[in-house]
């Protein structure tokens, strides 16, 4: 990992509109987690500023596909590319770029917020100013600032895992069940750096059990079962998709 | 990459100074471990003084094998192994910086040992180039390979039982070199401690480079 | 990272001399490989026991020699090799090797254990005491600790990646760690004592059919070696291909229980029945073209 590269990445992706190569795009994608194939042959397309929803039963591979998104799971077989990088050929490469709000908060307890948030974000060479924005936009400044995340709610600590994200400035957010564990002001704030977000160039892609909220958020809805996955508005026959394939592909050569 | 080591370094150590768990639990075991050698060697028959080199550096590795421990519950602990992978941090800067911070601590518990034995045992410190000198290459031996086994060992269940397994064979080297040369040092004959000193540099270099390059493959796997 | 598709496309190659019966880990070859082996301990239990003459100065007690010498070496044999093994899967990803690696450490603990407990036997007559604090023997007792620490990594339950990458970066400094412990142990004692009580011990010494023996002796535990080394890999080899195999089976079964759930749920999304099967229909297809 050359650390240039990363100071480079951060930020909205130049000219990330439509016709850019789509930020997403699994083809019949398998993961592993030990022998067990949590992915087994996903198709997904999700394009550039796009909000798209995961929707399925518990142990239906969600969890492991954002995972797989971010970079963390290998992809065994099948085609992987996330933002323009090949996953199968190097799935290391896409983490500096993407964000994951995992179940797990990957806070340390006995640093405070501030430490915390200002920790990942130097880690991920991002401005101090930014960390400081992120804390003052998730409601974390003040007397929150200096408390150790041990002694925080589990929806305060959410909120911290969420502004370190946001300070990052991924251009692709990957957020499993934003919204579990925040009260009603703290669902609506996610509701809206999601469309902040998006708004600045970057891609999300959820899973919720909060059907209703997440479901006006969403442009689009995928349904996950099985490891498998079942595109609601596109129709999961690859015949259309299938054409634009070659032109696809020399985009990201 | 040494920005990264920094950084970590600084994160561990700061995370030190805001928990105390070092310097509340760790200190006070190693010099319990003092106070246990006395009682279970007879402080008057003078075999104390002449083992104090070799329990000195015992006690070193057993509280400085608490301090790895720590260093590497405080990353296993929910999901932290994902946010450093996900983080853009470079493997050998996060190696680099978790044995910085855990030598750091070792440097504080060897003074404060120091300290212990001359206090405990009335050990009259010599010799003090040779001293300074093999305390400085172990500490950056046992740091480095002890942050390398610590990692493998950290996303496990049985992390506390293997640690010692694999660490202290490993180590004993660095337990046999440093006792020599304090010896050497003690009695007043520091050529027959400089070989130890070479020898405990080499182990160190070797287990920098290993980190270097292997710490990456090892935070990977989950 | 290429991890994966490196090690599936080593695997034919590798496979080529592992290629035994599925059930089996014996051929041809190996049992007479095995035959050969029992004939020359047989030989050797002659040669040791019987035909030798008593040593001058340690009289009965030298026979253990003969075990315990060959069986030091090819301990240190065994050590190399997992070293090598392990090179080699974190430079080219090669399961053979990691997995020649991994049976060469078993055998180097077992003959580890060998030399410790025949030295001991050995050392009881000749010293009067079962242990002393020699250089040999203290280095080799570290080495059984080293190869332990490797052996109880290798074996956690995990993915077969998982473990040999965890195990090989171990495997790997084993050489180095065996050779730093070996000369710090050496200066440790001849600082304080002369010699290795060893060095007016075997080979010095000996000469006729007792290095004769000596030699055979190296020969059979050799083959020994040879012998436990080729079916330790294999059963290696296959119990991987075993859990390698269920994948092809697995991904189906996991498409199925997507299937079977959206068909028993109310589906408040209800996809088209024929989807699936297309979807699985895909999937056995490509299953082999990726495997090949």
């Amino acid at each position: 990992m050359d650390p240039t590269e990363i100071v480079a990445e951060p930020g909205p992706p130049p000219g990330g509109g439509p016709s850019a190569a789509p930020a997403v795009r699994l083809r019949r994608a398998v993961a592993l987690l030990g022998s067990f194939p949590a992915l087994a042959g996903v198709d997904l397309e999700v394009d550039r500023q796009e909000i798209v929803l995961l929707r399925g039963p518990n142990g239906a591979g969600k969890t492991t596909l954002l995972r797989t998104l971010a970079g963390l799971v290998p992809v065994t077989q099948g085609e992987a590319t996330v933002l323009g990088i090949d996953l199968v050929r190097d799935y290391k490469a896409v983490r500096p770029r993407v964000g994951l709000l995992g179940h797990a908060t990957g806070l340390y307890d006995e640093l405070t917020v501030a430490d915390n948030v200002r920790f990942w974000c130097r880690a991920a060479r991002a401005r101090a100013v930014d960390a400081d924005a992120a804390m003052v936009r998730l409601g974390l400044d003040g007397r929150l600032r200096n408390v150790a995340v041990g002694r925080l709610s589990a929806g305060q600590r959410r909120r911290t895992s969420l502004a370190c994200l946001v300070a990052r400035r991924p251009e692709l957010w990957l957020l499993d069940e934003p919204h579990a564990g925040l009260d009603q002001e703290g669902r609506d704030l996610v509701d809206h750096l999601v469309r902040d977000a998006t708004a600045a160039g970057a891609t999300v892609v959820m899973s919720s059990h909060e059907l209703d909220r997440a479901v006006a958020l969403a442009d689009r809805t995928v349904t996950v079962t099985g490891g498998t996955t079942e595109d609601d508005a596109r129709p999961p026959v690859p015949g259309p998709a299938e054409i634009p394939e070659g032109q696809e592909s020399t985009d990201v050569a | 990459m040494w920005h990264d080591a920094m950084l970590v370094a600084g994160k561990d150590l700061r995370l030190e100074v805001r928990s105390r768990v070092a310097l509340n639990q760790i200190v006070p075991f190693a010099l319990l471990v003092l106070v246990l050698f006395a009682f279970a060697l007879d402080p008057d028959r003078g075999l104390l003084e002449r083992a104090t080199p070799g329990l000195y550096w015992v006690a070193v590795l057993f509280s400085g094998l608490l301090a790895l421990q720590r260093a590497f519950t405080v990353e296993a602990a929910d999901g932290n192994r994902d946010a450093l992978r996900l983080s853009g941090l470079d493997p050998a800067g996060i190696f680099l910086g978790k044995a910085m911070a855990v030598g750091v601590q070792l440097l504080v518990l060897e003074v404060l040992l120091g300290i212990g034995v001359a206090v405990l045992y009335t050990t009259q410190f010599a010799g003090w180039p040779l001293l300074l000198a093999t305390v400085g290459v172990a500490t950056v031996g046992i740091a480095a390979a002890g942050t390398l086994y610590g990692v493998l060992a950290a996303g496990l269940r049985v992390r506390e039982t293997l640690l010692p397994l694999l660490l202290l064979p490993v180590l004993a080297p660095v337990l046999i070199g440093s006792t020599r040369a304090f010896e050497a040092a003690l009695a007043g004959a520091p050529a027959e401690g400089w070989p130890w000193v070479g020898l405990l540099a080499v182990f160190a270099v070797l287990y920098i480079l290993a980190g270097v390059l292997g710490f990456g493959p090892l935070l990977e796997e989950s | 990272m290429t991890t994966q598709s490196n090690a599936t496309t080593s695997r034919p190659g590798g496979a080529t001399a592992p290629e035994a019966g599925p059930t089996s880990t014996g051929s041809k070859a190996t049992r007479a490989l095995g035959i050969l082996a029992l004939a020359a301990v047989a030989l050797l239990v002659l040669l040791g026991l019987w035909w030798t003459p008593a040593d001058v100065i340690q009289n009965e007690s030298v026979r253990i020699l003969y075990v315990h010498v060959p069986a030091a070496t090819l301990a240190y044999l065994g050590c190399f090799l997992t070293s090598l093994g392990s090179l080699m899967y974190l430079w080219k990803k090669s399961r053979w090797w990691e997995l020649v690696g991994y049976a060469a450490a078993e055998i180097a603990a077992i003959f580890t254990a060998v030399t410790l407990v025949t030295g001991m036997l050995w050392g009881r007559p000749t010293w009067g005491v079962f242990w002393v604090w020699d250089a040999r023997l203290t280095s080799t007792a570290m080495l059984m600790l080293l190869l332990l620490g490797y052996l109880a990594v290798r074996r956690l339950p995990a993915d077969y990646h998982v473990r040999a990458q965890r195990a090989s970066i171990i495997g790997l400094l084993l050489v180095p760690n065996v050779i730093i412990v070996r000369q710090s142990v050496q200066w440790w004692r001849t600082l304080h004592q002369e010699a290795s009580l060893f060095a007016d011990g075997p080979g010095a010494t000996i000469e006729g059919i007792m290095l004769f023996t000596l030699v055979f002796g190296f020969v059979t535990f050799q083959l020994i070696f040879a012998w436990l080394l080729v079916h330790r890999f294999r059963l290696a080899w296959l119990e991987e291909q075993v859990a390698g195999q269920g994948l092809t089976a697995a991904i189906a079964e996991r498409r199925a229980e997507g299937r079977s759930a959206s068909g028993a749920a109310p589906a408040p999304i209800a996809p088209p029945p024929a989807v699936p099967s297309e979807l699985v229909h895909r999937a056995s297809t490509t299953g082999p073209e990726v495997a090949s």
